[in-house]
């Protein structure tokens, strides 16, 4: 809400800056988010009187004007408007001048005819279309007829005030008003407050009942008044009017709707004009819309009802949109000469509601669905019928109509200094606390240990005690509160295992050469099952922004694909990331997806780039086979790794992938994209792992105790071998471990060879074997007796031939 | 000719000749020419016999010391070479130590992570316990335990990810709190936690929302916390993470959680407090958000809010990211592009 620092110190002694007074109150109440001044950036505006007019000789639509800018000065002016008019005070930018959007003006001349400067419209000089009335739409802006040649324009438009823009939070309605942030201010600057709303007395003879009646459902309205004002005289408003309005950010429209906005914006109550006339049966009652209604707003758009709106209707239909906007049919306009004001207060659900459904946010729906002060609707109501006396020349009816008037209290709340203190930190004493309530203007009944804390109705937000300590906080000040820590019994704190290994399984990941990636949890559809080895039904958004984060992610390797095609695109090329991170699975059964933290990685390219000294190998599955090695032998689990060939996964290539098995639980994949996949990422050949980092956790670990270290030599051993092609490294190391016996200390492939030296569908393999006994010097008999089973075994298993 | 001037004339000849020597061979050669079995001292000293015996003695001696003295020459000769050798080799393997070195992958930590990791660290020092919750939550717990009943017009300020009318992607980690206190036995001591983690908005994605980000958000509830125990706990994090010399403030502000609710502002670091663009001139930053718990959140998760209370905060670590290291899009944290995720250790 923008508020104007001027009109703020007619009411109070303000010793500090504009800029001061807005971060004092931010400190205090809400925030500030700018404070302006319409006539900032602008430069040499002033004053001008047209002298005379004469037309262009080779522009019809131009004139060329004398302007008179201050005593024998007079400017020649070429000016397009329609409306120069000899005698009016104008807006004159002379040569030099800063105007809107920082342009300068110049002289110049327009079609071979001198112009030493511009006559200007309201928004060349900056104001927003949406606050330019409208009969200024069109032309250059005309100034009071008692405006001084020379002088500035800016104070004859109130561009010289200082508009505070506050960013009003759901819980302050009250400082929707200048009323409310008035009396805030007063408690801030420790001032009385003289606060003038008293309505001038309505000078008709007779009862706004004789005209209207009124009926309103408690709940969709907890009151509603109305009275009527007769004769008006509808017109443009004073400018001291238009003034406060424009610089609130209103559009001054007419005499009438401009009256109910200035109440607004002054006492915080919402008001409506309706042209008397143009209600059909000369009732007003407030009630759902049925839905086949619809209803012209002053907006001009039409809107369909349903029974989730609220309206005011006549006999003929709805007139209004409740606590929003008015309809077109029943407006005000200038032939209109009696009216009918209403003032209610509306459900603060219920205008949220239509709001969000019409997506029509207005001032009055801004006031409603924060509340507004219930005891003071129906002053403001006499308050803007006595200002349509004064304004428009209209005769207020005596009294209001009411159709619903619900009992309205001051709330009484009991706090203790002790309680306050105890919540704050502070050390107030009893008579400061009063005091600081009584700056709020609250009245205190103090007993022995409570005070009793009267709050106004205007304050409607305020009701538990802890809204109190509140008061007292931002009041006495935050700054002042001490700074202290905690005294409580100790606590521990420290990780739990799990979280203990999330950190340790980022750390070696990145020791290993893996950066850490952090993708959306929410994906495509496609991407989201992608890499699944566990069947899971899809988690999906309601309403969606996007396609692209609709569905709950089962895996963390798409996004990585799509991390690592973000990276080529950019011509980065070698990719290494890895995820840790939660995937969702879900049963039909289920609602919520149970939650699991899995780790994935992905190479693309080389895992280090190439120099002189380093050729950049293209990384396969064997390098990143090592890396999950590597991770996996860091967590010390007991259990024994597997890596299973599978070539069930879809988006992984048939023949270079294996599932990752932990004794006997499938925990993860590892192996190389699919090359259609690849493709469809627009990425390179690229290998990847996942691990469900869950049972990893709850995996036993191995106990760590101390091994001796040997004295005794250790005897190594070589077996070189052909076998089939379709033996596989792990059966083949199967049969070795199981025939070594107790001293096998170690079992190294160091050699595999397939090619034109050997038969076809047969690979060479040779391993070393290191044996040794901690306890004495191993016999070589002994190794060889070990030697000879191992390679019998080998040939009748694999009909190997030893080398 | 005497067997002296013989002995001298060899000593002579040997010196010259060690002297020329520039190669192992040679030196060799000369070893064996002078004082090999049949060299030339060899056969100087077969001479003695043919000498007075009073004087072989002092020939004896002589040829001795003309060894001796050709011995020591050539084993410094020796010496000389093989310095000369190594220092050849030396020459030979000259490499430019400029040249750079061989390439290894290094991983780094994601900048977000950090953060969260050091805000974790800092509160685990005060004796924090972290908890982490689930990411998709119930409504129950993300909201109305909140006291954010439906209809609440904050609602409107955390556009939310639904599932179902009851199950939806946590819009705070805030939830793990009403959880957390459901369960607490305060017999048995305070309540004090962090619950970091990923949270989600229905918010379009731009320089500054991110329909996922990051939050850490903390409680303490005990016999007597108070708002300036709030005040000490948000410096001390805060100092820790930015250093001394920044100050803090509170203004007033409104969370349903919380009463009274602060927002904390903090020194702006690009200006030092002078004023800039990304302060807007104030000086100021605004970090997080707090305030005193809420009596309702404490009576819905059947805490006895007379006897008990506290505080609670919640800090955006995107937005301490973005502060920290002068980051100006929220979306290149999610973007995972190399050339920002290699700048942060
Ligand atoms: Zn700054």
């Amino acid at each position: 809400m923008l508020l104007s620092y001027e009109w703020l110190t007619k009411y109070l002694q303000i010793d500090l800056t504009p800029t001061e007074l807005g971060e004092k109150i931010e400190r205090t109440s809400v925030e500030v988010d700018s404070v302006t001044q319409r006539q900032a950036g602008l430069k040499k505006l002033v004053v001008g009187e047209i002298e005379s007019v004469v037309k262009h000789p080779d522009a019809g639509h131009l004139n060329i004007c004398q302007v008179a800018v201050g005593a024998g000065i007079v400017q020649q002016i070429v000016c397009g408007a329609p409306n120069v008019t000899v005698g009016k005070k104008v807006i004159v930018a002379l040569p030099g001048a800063r105007v809107a959007g920082n342009q300068k003006i110049k002289k110049a001349k327009m079609r071979g005819v001198k112009s030493d400067g511009m006559l200007c419209a309201l928004d060349e000089i900056g104001f927003d279309e949406e606050i330019v009335p409208d009969e200024w739409k069109d032309g250059i802006y005309f100034l009071p007829d008692d405006a001084q040649l020379g002088d500035e324009i800016y104070h004859y438009l109130g561009m010289d005030e200082s508009l505070l823009d506050l960013d009003v939070t759901p819980n302050r309605g009250d400082m929707l008003s200048l009323r409310g942030v008035v009396y805030d201010l007063a408690a801030i600057l420790n001032q009385p407050v003289i606060f003038d709303e008293t309505p001038a007395p309505a000078l008709g003879q007779q009862s706004s009942a004789t005209d209207i009646s009124a009926a309103a459902p408690m709940e969709l309205a907890t009151q509603y008044q109305l009275q009527v004002v007769k004769n008006v005289t509808v017109a443009s408003s004073p400018l001291w009017l238009q003034i406060k309005l424009w610089n609130a950010g209103i559009k001054p429209i007419n005499n009438v709707v401009d009256v109910t906005n200035y109440v607004m914006l002054k006492l915080g109550q919402p008001l409506h004009a309706y042209d008397l006339e143009k209600i059909t049966g000369k009732n007003l009652q407030v009630r759902r819309a049925q839905s086949t209604e619809q209803l012209v707003t002053l907006d001009g758009t039409q809107r369909d009802l349903d029974d989730n709106d609220v309206v005011i209707a006549d006999q003929a239909g709805p007139v209004a949109l409740a606590g929003l906007m008015g309809g077109e049919a029943t407006k005000v306009t200038a032939k209109t000469q009696q009216i009918v004001l209403e003032a209610a207060a509306f459900s603060s659900v219920a205008t949220r509601k239509m709001a969000q459904k019409e997506g029509l946010h207005t001032d009055a729906s801004q006031r409603f669905e924060r509340g507004i002060d219930q005891g003071n609707v129906t002053k403001a109501l006499n308050y803007a019928a006595g200002l349509l006396q004064q304004i428009a020349a209209g005769t207020a009816s005596q009294g209001t109509v009411v159709g619903q008037q619900t009992p309205v209290s001051e709330t009484k709340i009991t706090v203790t200094p002790l309680k306050i203190n105890q919540v704050l930190g502070t050390s107030l004493q009893p008579v400061e606390i009063e005091q600081l309530f009584k700056r709020l203007g609250f009245e205190v009944t103090p007993t022995a240990t409570q005070l009793v804390v009267t709050v106004p109705t205007r304050c409607w937000d305020l009701k538990l005690p802890a809204d109190l300590y509140e008061e007292i906080a931002r009041i006495y000040g935050y700054d002042h509160i001490p700074t202290t820590l905690p005294v409580t019994n100790t606590t521990q704190g420290r990780l739990t295992e799990k979280q203990r290994l999330l950190r340790q399984t980022r750390r070696t990941m990145e020791g290993l050469g893996f950066s850490h990636a952090i993708s959306y949890s929410l994906t495509t559809a496609a991407k989201a099952t992608m890499f699944n080895w566990e069947p899971s039904v899809e988690t999906s958004m309601k309403w969606p922004m996007s396609s692209d984060h609709a569905v709950l992610r089962q895996n963390l390797i798409a996004g990585l694909l799509d991390d690592i095609s973000y990276n080529q695109a950019r011509g980065v090329q070698n990719v290494s990331l890895y995820e840790q991170g939660r995937v969702f699975f879900r049963t039909q059964a289920q609602v919520r997806p149970i939650e699991k933290e899995h780790l994935a990685g992905a190479v693309s390219g080389s895992l280090a780039s190439a120099n002189w000294a380093t050729s950049a190998e293209p990384v396969d599955f064997f390098q990143l086979k090592g890396l999950v090695e590597q991770y996996l032998a860091s967590l010390n689990l007991a259990g024994t790794i597997q890596y299973k060939p599978t070539s069930t996964v879809k988006q992984l290539h048939p023949n270079q992938t294996a599932e990752v098995w932990l004794a006997d639980q499938l925990v993860g994949l590892i192996g190389q994209v699919h090359p259609l996949i690849a493709q469809s990422f627009h990425i390179k050949p690229t290998y990847v792992f996942e691990l469900d980092l869950e049972k990893l956790a709850l995996a036993p670990k191995q106990v760590q105790h101390y091994q001796p270290i040997s004295a005794y030599p250790s005897i190594k051993r070589d077996i070189a071998m052909l076998v089939g092609e379709q033996v596989s490294n792990a059966a083949i190391e199967a049969v070795i471990t199981d025939k070594a016996g107790a001293y096998l200390q170690s079992l190294t492939l160091f050699d595999v060879y397939a090619g034109n030296r050997i038969p076809k569908d047969q690979r060479s393999l040779a391993y070393s074997l290191t044996f040794s006994n901690p306890q004495a010097t191993l016999q070589d008999e002994i190794i060889n007796q070990k030697i000879e089973k191992i390679t019998t075994a080998l040939k009748t298993e694999f009909q190997a031939t030893i080398r | 000719m005497s067997l002296e001037t013989d002995l001298e004339q060899i000593k002579q000849q040997g010196i010259e000749k060690i002297k020329e020597v520039t190669s192992e061979q040679q030196l060799n050669d000369l070893k064996v020419k002078f004082l090999g079995k049949k060299g030339q001292i060899t056969q100087a000293l077969r001479e003695i016999v043919n000498l007075p015996a009073a004087e072989r003695p002092a020939a004896g001696k002589l040829s001795n010391t003309v060894r001796d003295q050709l011995q020591s020459l050539i084993t410094e000769k020796q010496q000389q070479l093989a310095t000369a050798a190594l220092d050849r080799k030396l020459v030979d393997e000259a490499i430019d130590v400029t040249l750079p070195g061989k390439n290894y992958p290094v991983g780094h930590p994601h900048v977000i992570q950090r953060i969260i990791d050091e805000i974790e660290d800092i509160f685990i020092g005060m004796g924090y316990q972290v908890l982490t919750g689930p990411e998709v939550e119930e409504e129950r717990y993300n909201f109305e335990m909140m006291n954010l009943p439906k209809d609440h017009p904050a609602r409107d300020m955390q556009d939310t990810f639904y599932i179902t009318s009851e199950i939806l992607m946590r819009t705070q980690t805030s939830p793990m709190q009403a959880r957390t206190l459901e369960k607490h036995d305060f017999s048995k001591g305070p309540l004090k936690m962090i619950s970091p983690g990923v949270v989600f908005r229905r918010d379009t994605d731009d320089p500054t929302h991110s329909h996922q980000f990051h939050q850490v958000e903390g409680i303490v509830i005990d016999h007597h916390i108070t708002m300036a125990d709030l005040k000490g706990t948000l410096a001390q994090m805060l100092k820790e993470m930015f250093g001394d010399r920044l100050e803090m403030r509170l203004r007033p502000s409104y969370f349903p959680f919380t009463e009274p609710s602060v927002e904390v502002d903090m020194t702006c670091m690009n200006c030092d407090g002078k004023g800039c663009l990304v302060c807007k001139g104030s000086g100021w930053i605004e970090v997080l958000g707090a305030g005193m718990v809420h009596p309702n959140v404490l009576k819905m998760a059947g805490v006895d809010n007379q006897e008990y209370g506290g505080f609670a905060f919640g800090v955006g670590p995107d937005r301490l990211a973005m502060l920290k290291y002068g980051v100006t899009d929220i979306r290149d944290f999610y973007l995972n592009n190399l050339k920002f995720l290699t700048q942060f250790d």
